[in-house]
């Protein structure tokens, strides 16, 4: 069973330049436990498509088309309050930097207490208790002592799992991760990394995992997203996209890694850049950087085709069998 | 190794985070110091790239700056092609500084956005007097740009019409402006997405083939370093850990912090493994561990480095800084990653 549907998702923005989509005609589905991740260059309208499915897009943008389901319930229709009532409660949210995502004149335990309190209706001496549960569970040392600090006392690394903390205490099904290890060092990043995996496994949320990083999404991700431009590009098992990519975004993407124990004479690169969302061409929007372009390419838009594991957003693979 | 361009030895450099001496003269509390760079020492052979790898506060952008002489050391020697340049001046004397040029991490922040393209470039010229005459500093300009892959009409262009990546040819186009022998890169591809830093990889790497540049490079980045690199030295805390060629380095690291570096990098290759994290962060570096700094993370830590700081010792190629090495407690980890 499926607990988020994305259908066809536009978001616009108007610009001096007319109506700019930030993203494009994106469909995906997430399952409960299953971590998606989603994964492009700056721009590419991972973060915006986070912020749709949270109702997080900042006006005068709005959702311009598709559809939003969670547990069959349409959600990109509600009124404000209604989705705050959703926010928190069916879906949490981790974003990049510990620091500002949490208030740092209230202590850690206020804020977890607050949060259940919220949203699960439990007294005080309950909601404590489970706050301190939680904060044992992401990893934190002494919780019982630690409850009563503030965010500033705690390290980088401890302040991103009081962030998980509070994304899960609520016992949300969908936790939208944001970047959550983009401002860590890497020794701390791995563990932030194995713990939002062992939380998915235990306590069965589903994960939309936001980020730039292939390795994070190797490690993390059971099935991801690549968006180029507005647009998913490509869609399939962490490992077959990896290890297999079809696109040739994909594809140039991976090779242009570098990577620990080979040391190539010359990285293969993309040339050029990714278009600015005013000034995407007519077809495929990677057509400009293809090193495999046909003519229907400068002229057609792909559709992502394919079955429900694994699709493609290229007029070359249709010639592949799926 | 022959012909060193650059030789740092003993270098340190102390902050002091003192409260005012009234304030403490009051309120009671003591002077309070970080050791950001706590005694470095490293030699890069002519044409070569010694990158510096660590995690945030390991003191490898203040190595940068000393060198190029934006803050001044406390203590030790920076030798440049025979000249003595800790304690002068940034740009000081110029024969010599003019040799040496930055390349910065945000192209968004290094460049004057008020300024043509043409005029960034060519400022470095015009203050160190290679190119007098506006006319032959304009077409040495238009050369630079096409030979970083750009235009010479982009000389025009104001810094916010072009993206990351072209903004950091810029800033390379900039660097080398004064046909420098010696870069300093402090993370100059990590503001930049993955498509995009394999150009400006590549580049770095052309034109140091074309040049005969010398590199010292600063990233958090192994993979980036593992590709550019001829010697790679890992700080933590201030102090150089491990310094060795880059081939060595990967293969078989010698120091525990290297491979707890090593193992925690995440791997396109290696979907979904399962395995222990190392625990623990980087300490606050104005209160260090006692001995070695990194013993409250290190598995073979025992009670003489909990006392006593290890000194830098060389092992054939490799300078590793580590009782437990020196000793020959190390057992042989598996590694899973190199090779």
């Amino acid at each position: 069973m499926t607990l988020l549907t994305v259908e066809n998702l536009t978001v616009a923005f108007p610009g001096r330049h007319g109506t700019v989509n930030a993203i494009e005609d994106v469909s995906l589905s997430i399952s409960p436990g299953e971590i998606l991740g989603m994964v492009g260059e700056s721009g590419a309208g991972k973060s915006m498509t986070g912020a749709a499915i949270i109702g997080l897009i900042e006006p005068p943008g709005r959702i311009a088309a598709g559809e939003i389901r969670l547990e069959g319930q349409r959600i990109d229709t509600l009124r404000p309050d209604e989705m705050r009532r959703i926010r928190g409660r069916r879906i949490g949210a981790i974003f990049q930097d510990p620091l500002t995502s949490l208030n740092p004149v209230l202590t850690v335990g206020e804020q977890l207490i607050e949060t259940i309190q919220t949203h699960l209706k439990l007294p005080k001496d309950e909601a404590r208790a489970r706050a301190i549960d939680w904060l044992r569970r992401v990893g934190i040392p002494a919780p019982e002592a630690r409850i009563d600090t503030y965010p500033h006392q705690y390290s980088g690394g401890m302040r991103q799992r009081v962030v998980i903390a509070l994304a899960l205490c609520a016992e949300p099904c969908l936790v939208i991760a944001d970047e959550p290890t983009t401002a860590l060092d890497v020794s701390v990043q791995a563990q932030i990394i194995a713990l939002l995996r062992k939380l998915a496994r235990e306590t069965g949320v589903a994960v939309i995992l936001v980020t730039h990083d292939m390795g994070v999404i190797a490690e993390t991700a059971d099935r991801v997203a690549v968006m180029y431009a507005g647009r998913i590009v490509e869609v399939g098992s962490v490992t077959e996209v990896l290890t297999a990519p079809r696109h040739p975004y994909t594809r140039g993407l991976m090779a242009s890694i570098p990577r620990i124990g080979a040391r190539p004479d010359v990285l293969p690169q993309i040339e050029g850049a990714m278009p600015r969302p005013h000034a995407r061409p007519a077809g495929c929007a990677f057509a400009p950087r293809c090193p495999a372009r046909i003519d229907i390419c400068s002229q057609t838009r792909p559709d992502l085709t394919g079955h429900a594991t694994r699709s493609v957003a290229c007029h070359l693979s249709k010639e592949v069998p799926a | 190794m022959s012909d060193p361009i650059l030789t740092v030895t003993g270098l340190k450099k102390t902050f002091d985070l003192s409260q005012p001496f009234l304030t403490r003269l009051t309120q009671g509390g003591g002077r309070k110091y970080v050791h950001a760079v706590d005694g470095v020492d490293f030699t890069i052979p002519r044409g070569t790239t010694l990158s510096l790898v660590g995690e945030s506060g390991c003191g490898k952008s203040t190595v940068a700056k000393l060198l190029m002489g934006l803050t001044q050391p406390s203590a030790g020697s920076i030798r440049f092609d025979g000249h003595e340049l800790a304690g002068t001046r940034a740009g000081q004397p110029p024969a010599v500084r003019r040799r040496m040029q930055m390349i910065f991490q945000d192209p968004y922040a290094s460049l004057n956005p008020r300024w043509r393209v043409a005029r960034i470039i060519g400022e470095p010229m015009k203050s160190f007097g290679t190119h007098p005459d506006p006319v032959a500093r304009r077409r040495e300009v238009d050369r630079l740009l096409e030979f970083v892959g750009l235009s010479a009409a982009d000389g025009e262009k104001f810094p916010h019409e072009f993206s990351g990546g072209q903004r950091q040819r810029i800033s390379i186009a900039r660097a080398i402006s004064t046909k420098p022998e010696f870069l300093v890169c402090d993370e100059p591809t990590s503001a930049l997405d993955v498509s995009v830093q394999a150009q400006i990889l590549n580049l770095m790497r052309e034109l140091q083939r074309e040049l005969g540049l010398t590199y010292l490079f600063i990233s958090h980045d192994l993979a980036v370093v593992n590709y550019i690199s001829d010697q790679i030295g890992v700080m933590y805390l201030g102090r150089l850990v491990e310094l060795a060629p880059a081939d060595r380095i990967f293969a078989a690291p010698q120091h525990p912090y290297t491979r707890l570096l090593l193992d925690t990098v995440p791997d396109i290759t290696m979907a979904h493994r399962d395995m222990d994290r190392p625990a623990g962060e980087v300490p606050n570096p104005i209160t260090p561990p006692s001995g070695c700094h990194f013993h409250p993370r290190c598995p073979l830590a025992n009670d003489r480095c909990r006392s006593e700081a290890p000194a830098f010792r060389t092992r054939g190629d490799s300078h590793v800084r580590c009782h437990a090495v020196e000793e020959g407690r190390t057992d042989p980890m598996p590694l899973r990653k190199a090779g």
